[in-house]
């Protein structure tokens, strides 16, 4: 890491370094930045939200967490558990849509830049 | 059953106990001196990171060793025994927020940094004063959660050695800062890292002996444990829901989701978290990390849901706070009822490496950050001869002296009640860190100035909010109970601070100068989304 009193680190600039620009702008990788972001966001929101609806529930609707379901098991409980499956499931599918969805084209780009020295 | 279980709490055999709490130690010691024989290169990478060699599963258990402390065990448990169903509220928060590094951190940090939280937030900021404030930051939760562990290391010990007197839990506490320095600096990341993955093998597995051992107690019918330990609590079927413990008013309402919030948003701004991603070669392998963590650190907190209502059922609220680690025994005391002392003392053994894994992770992780931003890039702004030894000897010599702050901060802190300096170490995470960390990575007009005001902004906030609040003075349970200068009601800062931190973030960046080289974020995206020119793993 060099050391530099300027605002922003200079970039691109160091002959033989890559051409970020050039890799920013390039079409797969702003297609690679569109999936990333088109995933990441909105689940994110998603289950930042959920979580919240969950705290609000616990915190200020007491009584209808307590509703029974099957015999102690109420609904409060059943509520928290299903944050431990939507955690697990959102996990899951992050897993396989980074496997098919970034990495082959991550790779592309990669690839293009670093044989492109 | 009462009558048995002190029975058998009163059997705890100390001599058992500290073998078995010795067998662990001389064993991982010599682990970490055999992995670190075999193959450590003595560079900055291979004591910081282990040159980025593990796999991603092996990152996973050590995710989960480093991040299931003694408090998430012993302290959930008794949540739950004791308040039922708001013991189970802070494991959902533990759990969700590895979404954040899932989804958010992991993996683009990888591609970004090499050691530090401090190398990425400096990729394309001025280098000295967005790695000096990274550092503080770094260093005021590492040492938060320090304190928190040490001083909870001298309150264990006389619940599970069944030893008391300062002087006893003061050698305790001295005894895990001597083990934890060694670890550190015979092992360095890789011997830190076998640690805990070792201690996440025998804390998960032994949350699974106790948990399958109480459900067949019952038939393995939870709602049957669940009506025993409503049966003897005298808040009755009130364990089932919510509200035991934050119903009280509106401000514990309130002051709950707070915590919350900070919980969620602060796992993927903890230093010693960041730092684990970097112990793999690629992103890839960081995800895998997350995964594996995530299952990990999931199915313990499913354990702990059934210790807790089991420990309430078989052991009662009544015995768990006589017992002298009150809400933190309520584990150990199950083990006992379940297993005899020699039960209890593997639980009990369990505890103490738990502890230890956690601090040396928190030890090399300031330890690393200090000498990569604070002496290398700050006081000697990069101008080191031999920049490699240089920083790995500054690294070892800084957490010699992080352990012996540790272990005074620890004997003097011990009488304190400080549950409260882990949500405060989540709360300075979320606020100071975590909104940098996404600012750098996402948002490309943000600039030095921002990250300074974010950082600087949360952490201040966050202490000051601290310092007015009902921790510090103006209730019976604050550290100066006779005092009363709280103006804050929360005990938790996260509600106003993190977006706070957020909002300064942004104010800073409008605020900085308006020059500004688009080319150093077109390299960190690239980079970051596609691993381009990271360093390679170390081959061993």
């Amino acid at each position: 890491m060099s050391t530099t009193e300027s605002d922003e680190q200079p970039g691109g600039s160091t002959p033989g370094a890559p051409d970020w620009a050039a890799a920013q702008a390039s079409p797969d990788f702003q297609e690679l930045r569109r999936r990333l972001r088109g995933f990441v966001f909105p689940v994110t929101a998603g289950f930042l939200a959920w979580y919240l609806l969950y705290v609000l529930l616990a915190s200020f609707a007491p009584a209808f967490m307590a509703t029974p379901v099957l015999g102690n098991i109420n609904l409060g409980l059943i509520l928290g558990l299903l944050q431990f499956v939507s955690t697990f499931a959102i996990t899951v599918a992050y897993i396989r849509f980074a496997g098919r969805t970034l990495d082959p084209l991550s790779t592309k780009v990669r690839n293009e830049i670093e044989g492109g020295r | 059953m009462t009558t048995t279980v002190l029975a058998a709490t009163a059997d705890s055999n100390p001599v058992l106990n500290i073998s078995i709490f010795l067998v662990f130690v001389i064993g991982t010691l010599g682990i970490v001196f055999y992995v670190n024989n075999r193959q450590a290169k003595k560079t900055a990478a291979d004591f910081y990171t282990a040159g980025g060699g593990f796999s991603g599963t092996q990152n996973g258990f050590a995710i989960a060793g480093d991040y299931l402390s003694a408090a998430s065990f012993l302290g959930i448990a008794g949540a739950i025994a004791i308040n039922g169903y708001d013991g189970f509220l802070y494991s959902i928060g533990f759990l969700v927020a590895w979404l954040v590094a899932l989804l958010l951190v992991a993996e683009l940090l990888r591609n970004t940094g090499r050691f530090t939280m401090g190398d990425v937030l400096a990729f394309r900021m001025r280098q000295r004063p967005i790695r000096a404030a990274a550092a503080t930051s770094t260093l005021a939760v590492s040492f938060f959660y320090l304190l928190a562990q040490m001083a909870g290391a001298g309150a264990l010990v006389s619940l599970l050695l069944g030893i008391s007197g300062a002087v006893a839990q003061g050698v305790v506490i001295a005894v895990v800062g001597v083990v934890m320095i060694a670890y550190v600096l015979i092992g360095g990341m890789r011997g830190t890292t076998w640690v805990q993955m070792i201690k996440a093998v025998l804390l998960i597995a032994g949350a699974l002996v106790m948990t399958v051992w109480a459900l067949s107690l019952f038939g393995f019918n939870f709602s049957a444990i669940m009506q025993a330990a409503a049966d003897g609590s005298p808040k009755g079927e009130g364990l089932f829901a919510p509200g035991q413990q934050y119903g009280k008013s509106l401000t514990s309402k309130i002051d709950f989701i707070s915590l919350g919030i900070a919980l969620v948003l602060g796992t993927a701004g903890l230093p010693h978290v960041l730092m684990r991603f970097y112990t793999v070669p690629t992103a890839k392998e960081a995800r895998r990390s997350v995964e594996v963590a995530i299952w990990l650190i999931g199915l313990f907190y499913l354990f702990t849901l059934v210790i807790g209502f089991a420990a309430g059922a078989l052991v009662g609220p009544e015995a768990i706070n006589n017992a002298p680690g009150k809400v933190n025994s309520a584990a150990p005391l199950l083990a006992a009822a379940l297993g005899g002392p020699v039960l209890l003392g593997i639980i009990a053994a369990i505890a103490f490496a738990t502890i230890l894994a956690v601090v040396a992770g928190l030890t090399i992780t300031a330890s690393a950050s200090f000498a990569h931003d604070v002496y290398i890039n700050v006081i000697k702004k990069g101008e080191v001869a031999d920049t490699e030894a240089t920083q790995v000897r500054v690294a070892r010599r800084t957490a010699i002296v992080i352990g012996i702050v540790a272990i005074v901060g620890g004997i003097l802190a011990k009488d304190q009640n400080v549950a409260f300096l882990v949500a405060l170490a989540f709360a300075v995470a979320a606020s100071a860190n975590l909104p940098t960390i996404l600012y750098s990575l996402f948002w490309k007009r943000f600039n030095t100035t921002g990250g300074l005001y974010s950082i600087y902004g949360g952490l201040i906030s966050t202490l000051v909010l601290i310092i007015f609040s009902p921790v510090v003075s103006g209730a019976e349970t604050a550290i100066f109970p006779e005092a009363d200068f709280a103006w804050f009601p929360l005990a938790n800062p996260g509600l106003v601070s993190i977006p706070l931190s957020f909002l300064l973030g942004v104010v800073g960046t409008y605020v900085g100068q308006k020059r500004h080289d688009g080319s150093k974020y077109a390299e960190m995206e690239v980079r970051s989304l596609t691993g381009a020119g990271i360093a390679k793993a170390e081959v061993h």
